[in-house]
C-alpha cells in the first residue's frame, strides 16, 4: 500500500496533536478541581445527606463559610431562587428535578450540569468574589424555559 | 477502476431519486425560514405572532427536525440510491423494495409533519423524555428510520449480486462509501430503535406509566452521535470520489480514502457519552473513555483533510497551475458546485476545531448547552453537509431532469452568501456561548439577558438574514433549472479515478472485520455503563406536555 511521505508526516503530526490534547485534558480534570458530575444517584445515595431528596428544598450552614443547598428545579423556577451567603463561602449544591429535564448554569462559576428526574446532581464552588451570580436553566423544559432563573448574592 | 461513464440510470430510479430530493428540499425551505425567525427573535423582533406557530419552541422543534433529520435523511436516501446504482452500473436488487421504502418513509414523515405543525410535538428534535409528544410523532420517526434500514438491506443485496458477477474485483469507490455509511448507520440505529419502540411509543400511548429519563437519553445519544456521521459520510462520498473530478484531478490516495470510511464504523459508535458529560448518574470513568474515543474519531477527518486537498491540488496542476500555491488560481472557480464544496470545507475546518472544544471533557463544562453548540453544528451539518448537498444538487438535479443548470452566476453568489452568512452567524453564536448564553432559549423574552450579549445577538440575526437570502437564491436556481433550463441529454456525472492504480489489502475492501471490531468496542465502552443504568433504573416519570 502506497502512502505519500507528506501524508505519512501529516498523520504522525495529527496523532501527536491528539495525544497532547488528551494529556492536557487528563491533567486539567485532575488538577484544577473541576468537578464533572458522576454517578451520584438517589437509589445509591452514597455520601449524600439523607435529606437531599427532591421533596423539600433547604439551605444549611455546616460551619463558618460552609454551606449546603438542596435545590429543586421544576417548571419554571428554582427553589430556592435567591441565596445569600458571605464572601468566601464554599457551597455544595444538590440538584433535583420534580418534572422534566432541566439544567443549571451559575454565571461566572464552573457550576454547570443537567438536572435529571431520578438523579441527584452535585457540585461545589467557593464564591471568593462578592456580587450577584445569576443562575439559569440551560435545557429546554417547556414554554417557560426562558424565564427559569435565580440568583446568589455574595455579600462582601 | 474503470470510469463508470455511459451508464444511464433507469427512468424509475431517476424519478425515485428526484422524489427524495424534492421532499428533502421542501422541508429545508421551511427549516430555513424558521431559522431566520429564530435569529430575529434573539434580536428582539418577534415574527411568530404573524404565523400559525404557537411559540418559539414549536418553531425550533420544526427547525431542528426538518433541517437536521428530514432534509438530511431524505437527501441522503436519494443520493446514496444514486451513488449505489450509478457506480455499480446496475439497478437496485429490488425495485419494489425501493418504492416501498420511499412510501414508508413518506408516510412516517406525514405523521411527523402533522404532529409538529399542530404543536403536538414541540419537544425539540432530541425528544428528551419526560417531555412527551403525540404518538404519531414517535411512530412517524420510527418509520423513517426503518426506511433507512430497508435501504441498507437493498444496497447490501445489490452489492452481493455485483460481487457474484465480478469475482476478484474491488468494490467501486462510491458504492464502497455508500455501504460504509449505511452499515455504520444500521449499527447506530439500535439505540433509538430500542428507545422509541420499547420506551417512548408505549409510554405515549398510555400503555406504560413511566420511563427513566436517563436511560431514554442514553439510548438517544447512542444513536445521536453516529447520526452526525450519517450526515457527514455522504458528504465525504462527494468530496473524495466526485469533487476531485470536478476540480479536473484525481483521487490522491485510494487506500487512505477507504481507510477513512472504514474507521468511522468502529469509532463513531462508542462516543455518545460526550453529549452527557454533565449528566449526573453516568459514571465519570465511562465519560472519560468516550471522551478519548471521540478524539480518535477525529483521525479519519484529518486523513480526509489531507487526501481531499491533495486531490484538489492534482486538479489545479492538471489544469496547468504551477507554483507552491499559484495552482489555486487554476481551479474551476466558475463552477458553483466545485466552489460551494471548497467553501464548505473551509468552514468545516472551524467546525471540527469547535467540535474538539465541545468534546474536551473539562472545557465542555464552559460551553455545554450554550449557544457555542449551535455555533459548532451550523458549521458542520449546517454548512459542510447542507452546502455540499446543495452543491451536489447543482449537478444531480440537472442530470436527473435532463436540463442544464440555470443561472450559474446566481448559484455562485448563493454559495458565497451561505459562506459569509454562516461565518457571521456562527461567530455570533460561538461568542455568545462563551459569554454563557444558553441555547434552545427564546432569548428575546428572557429576563436575564445582559447588555453585553446584544452585539453577539445582532451578529446572529444579520448572519441569519444573509443565509436566508442565500437559501432563497438556491431554490430560485433549482426551480428555474427544472422549469426553464436548457434541455440537455448529456449532463456529466463527476466520478473521480484514483491517481494510482494499485492493489489494496483485502481488509480495505471488506466490512466484516470492521463491523465485528465495532461491536466489540461498543460492548466495552457502553455495555457495563448501560447495564448499570438499567439495573437501577427508575421508570417513574410520567409524560409532560408543557407547550
Ligand atoms: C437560514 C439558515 C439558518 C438559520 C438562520 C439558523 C438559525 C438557527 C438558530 C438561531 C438556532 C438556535 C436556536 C436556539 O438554540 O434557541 C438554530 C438551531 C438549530 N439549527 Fe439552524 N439555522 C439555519 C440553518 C440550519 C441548517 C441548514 C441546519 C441543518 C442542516 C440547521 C440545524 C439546526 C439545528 C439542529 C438546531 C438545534 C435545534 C435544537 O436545539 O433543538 N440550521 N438555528
Ligand atoms: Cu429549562
Ligand atoms: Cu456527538
Amino acid at each position: 500500500m502506497h502512502i505519500h511521505p507528506y501524508e505519512r508526516l501529516w498523520i504522525r503530526l495529527s496523532v501527536i496533536m491528539l495525544i497532547v490534547f488528551g494529556i492536557a485534558i487528563a491533567l486539567s480534570s485532575l488538577t484544577f478541581g473541576i468537578e464533572i458530575p458522576g454517578a451520584t444517584r438517589r437509589a445509591v445515595a452514597t455520601g449524600l445527606p439523607v435529606d437531599a431528596t427532591p421533596e423539600q428544598s433547604w439551605i444549611r450552614e455546616l460551619g463558618p463559610g460552609r454551606y449546603e443547598v438542596n435545590m429543586i428545579a421544576r417548571m419554571w423556577g428554582f427553589d430556592p431562587n435567591e441565596i445569600r451567603i458571605p464572601k468566601g463561602s464554599t457551597v455544595t449544591f444538590y440538584l433535583h428535578s420534580q418534572d422534566v429535564l432541566h439544567g443549571i448554569k451559575i454565571r461566572g462559576t464552573t457550576v454547570s450540569m443537567m438536572v435529571i428526574p431520578g438523579q441527584v446532581g452535585r457540585a461545589t464552588y467557593t464564591f471568593d468574589e462578592p456580587g450577584e451570580y445569576i443562575f439559569l436553566c440551560h435545557e429546554y423544559c417547556g414554554l417557560g424555559h426562558h424565564v427559569m432563573s435565580g440568583k446568589i448574592i455574595v455579600e462582601g | 477502476m474503470a470510469v463508470t461513464g455511459g451508464y444511464q440510470l433507469q427512468r424509475g430510479d431517476k424519478r425515485l431519486i428526484l422524489a427524495y430530493i424534492f421532499i428533502a428540499l421542501a422541508h429545508l425551505a421551511v427549516g430555513i425560514l424558521l431559522g431566520f425567525m429564530q435569529g430575529m427573535q434573539h434580536a428582539g423582533i418577534d415574527l411568530y405572532k404573524y404565523t400559525f406557530l404557537a411559540h418559539y419552541y414549536q418553531g425550533l422543534s420544526i427547525h431542528g427536525v426538518y433541517n437536521a433529520l428530514v432534509f438530511t435523511t431524505f437527501f441522503i436516501a436519494g443520493f446514496l440510491h444514486f451513488a449505489m446504482t450509478y457506480s455499480l452500473k446496475r439497478p437496485m436488487h429490488s425495485t419494489k423494495l425501493s418504492w416501498f421504502t420511499f412510501w414508508l418513509m413518506t408516510a412516517g414523515l406525514i405523521m411527523v409533519d402533522w404532529a409538529l405543525l399542530t404543536n403536538r410535538a414541540s419537544v425539540l428534535y432530541t425528544s428528551y423524555a419526560p417531555l412527551q409528544a403525540h404518538p404519531a410523532y414517535y411512530i412517524g420517526l420510527v418509520l423513517v428510520v426503518v426506511g433507512t434500514l430497508l435501504l441498507l438491506a437493498n444496497c447490501l443485496l445489490t452489492y452481493l449480486g455485483w460481487r457474484r458477477d465480478h469475482p476478484g474485483q474491488k468494490t467501486p469507490l462510491p458504492a464502497f462509501g455508500v455501504l460504509a455509511t449505511l452499515i455504520m448507520w444500521g449499527m447506530a440505529s439500535v439505540g433509538i430503535a430500542v428507545q422509541f419502540i420499547f420506551l417512548l411509543i408505549p409510554w405515549s400511548l398510555g400503555l406504560t406509566d413511566g420511563v427513566d429519563p436517563l436511560v431514554s437519553r442514553t439510548l438517544f445519544w447512542f444513536t445521536g452521535h453516529p447520526l452526525v456521521y450519517f450526515w457527514l459520510l455522504p458528504v465525504y462520498i462527494s468530496w473524495y470520489f466526485m469533487l476531485p473530478k470536478q476540480a479536473g484531478g484525481k483521487l490522491f490516495s485510494e487506500p487512505l480514502a477507504r481507510l477513512a470510511f472504514l474507521l468511522f464504523i468502529p469509532l463513531s459508535l462508542p462516543v455518545g457519552f460526550h453529549h452527557q458529560f454533565l449528566d449526573p448518574g453516568v459514571s465519570t470513568g465511562y465519560k472519560a473513555v468516550h471522551a478519548f474515543i471521540t478524539f480518535g474519531v477525529f483521525m479519519p477527518s484529518m486523513l480526509t483533510a489531507f487526501t481531499v486537498l491533495a486531490s484538489i491540488e492534482s486538479g489545479g496542476r492538471a489544469r496547468g497551475g504551477k507554483g507552491r500555491l499559484a495552482w489555486i488560481k487554476s481551479l474551476p472557480w466558475n463552477d458553483p458546485s466545485f466552489t460551494a464544496q471548497v467553501l464548505a470545507m473551509l468552514l468545516f475546518a472551524l467546525g471540527g476545531i469547535s467540535g474538539l472544544v465541545n468534546a474536551s471533557f473539562t472545557v465542555n463544562l464552559v460551553v455545554h448547552n450554550t449557544m457555542f453548540v449551535p455555533g459548532h453544528f451550523h458549521l458542520t451539518v449546517g454548512t459542510a453537509t447542507a452546502m455540499t448537498f446543495m452543491a451536489v444538487a447543482y449537478w444531480l438535479v440537472p442530470y436527473l431532469a435532463k436540463r442544464k443548470l440555470w443561472g450559474r452566476r446566481v448559484a455562485l453568489v448563493q454559495s458565497a452568501l451561505w459562506f459569509i452568512g454562516m461565518a457571521i452567524m456562527s461567530r455570533g453564536m460561538s461568542w455568545a456561548g462563551l459569554m454563557g448564553v444558553p441555547r434552545r432559549t427564546a432569548l428575546g423574552s428572557a429576563p436575564y439577558v445582559l447588555p453585553e450579549w446584544l452585539t453577539a445577538f445582532n451578529w446572529m440575526a444579520v448572519g441569519g438574514a444573509v443565509l436566508t437570502i442565500s437559501g432563497l437564491l438556491f431554490f430560485v436556481v433549482l426551480i428555474m433549472t427544472v422549469l426553464r433550463g436548457q434541455r440537455a441529454e448529456d449532463i456529466e456525472v463527476p466520478l473521480a479515478e484514483p491517481l494510482q492504480e494499485e492493489t489494496i489489502p483485502w481488509y480495505l475492501d471488506r466490512f466484516r472485520p470492521w463491523v465485528i471490531g465495532a461491536a466489540v468496542l461498543v460492548l466495552m465502552a457502553y455495555g457495563p455503563a448501560i447495564a448499570q443504568l438499567v439495573s437501577i433504573s427508575n421508570p417513574a416519570s410520567p409524560g409532560f406536555m408543557p407547550y
